[in-house]
């Protein structure tokens, strides 16, 4: 069984949400930290690192609200999975 | 949403008051010229006020959209940005559009309930002038609550407006 266990996304979302909301949005996607930097500030757009670590993060359902909320995923920088064995029945 | 519920309410407030000022100067007028000319009125500053806000309301909002998604280079229809860009300019037009009509039907309840036989301490007219201005007095307290300033003062200060426009019209 492969848990994916970190995530380093750079992502583009417009002023609204904010900062802080947007990291309360994505947290409630599942049991996850997330840790966001903005790296870049524009007229209308923010460019945010998001550090996302969790047991097992569901890459799907935070794609959604990433989108949901407007924002949208540039690039996967960096991912950590982690391969363990299946739990025995 | 509060401004605009707040502007279109003292729209209809103020107009049912130089209606019935209007009326009220004119003489003897039958109690259903006057609630059909009040309730024609009151539609109108219903339907306008909902039109105009959803016409003008969601023009702004699709032009922001469309700001939004040339800096996003990206199709925002989906997102919570293009549902509140489609739902915002209907609740707004509600709003626009309910205040001056439901402040007016407040304002003519008097003559509603004269014609139904109701007693009233005051003659019909004079009873919904009353009720106007109160309404108008009541508009400026909100307005004073909102702007945490004395409600008092922001009261009197929409009432002055509301005897200014009486005045215009006694001179008239």
């Amino acid at each position: 069984m492969v848990l994916l266990k970190r995530l380093v996304l750079d992502i583009l979302k417009p002023h609204h949400p904010s900062v802080l909301d947007f990291g309360r949005l994505l947290a409630e996607q599942g049991e996850s930290q997330v840790r966001l930097t903005v790296l870049e500030m524009d007229d209308k757009t923010e460019t945010l690192q998001v550090i996302v670590e969790g047991p097992d993060i569901d890459f799907d359902l935070l794609q959604a609200a990433i989108t949901e909320f407007g924002a949208s995923l540039h690039s996967i920088d960096e991912v950590e999975v982690v391969s363990e064995p299946e739990p025995r029945a | 949403m509060r401004r605009y519920f707040v502007v279109n309410g003292f729209d209809g407030a103020l107009t049912m008051l130089g209606l019935l000022t209007g009326f009220h100067l004119s003489g003897n007028i039958a109690l259903e010229v006057v609630i059909g000319a009040c309730l024609g009125a009151a539609v109108a500053l219903g339907v306008s006020g909902l039109s105009s806000a959803y016409l003008s309301e969601s023009a702004e909002r699709r032009r922001a959209l469309a700001e939004l998604e040339s800096a996003m280079v990206a199709d925002l229809s989906d997102s919570a940005h293009g549902v509140a860009a489609r739902l915002l300019p209907l609740l707004v037009a509600i709003v626009n559009g309910m205040a001056p009509l439901l402040m007016s039907l407040i304002i003519i309840t008097p003559l509603w309930l004269a014609r139904n036989g109701v007693m009233l301490p005051l003659p019909p007219l004079p009873s919904a002038i009353a009720i106007a201005f109160l309404c108008i007095f009541g508009l400026g307290i909100f307005l004073g609550r909102v702007g945490r300033t004395s409600w008092l003062w922001s009261g009197l200060k929409t009432l002055l407006v509301a005897l200014i426009t009486v005045l215009i019209i006694l001179v008239l």
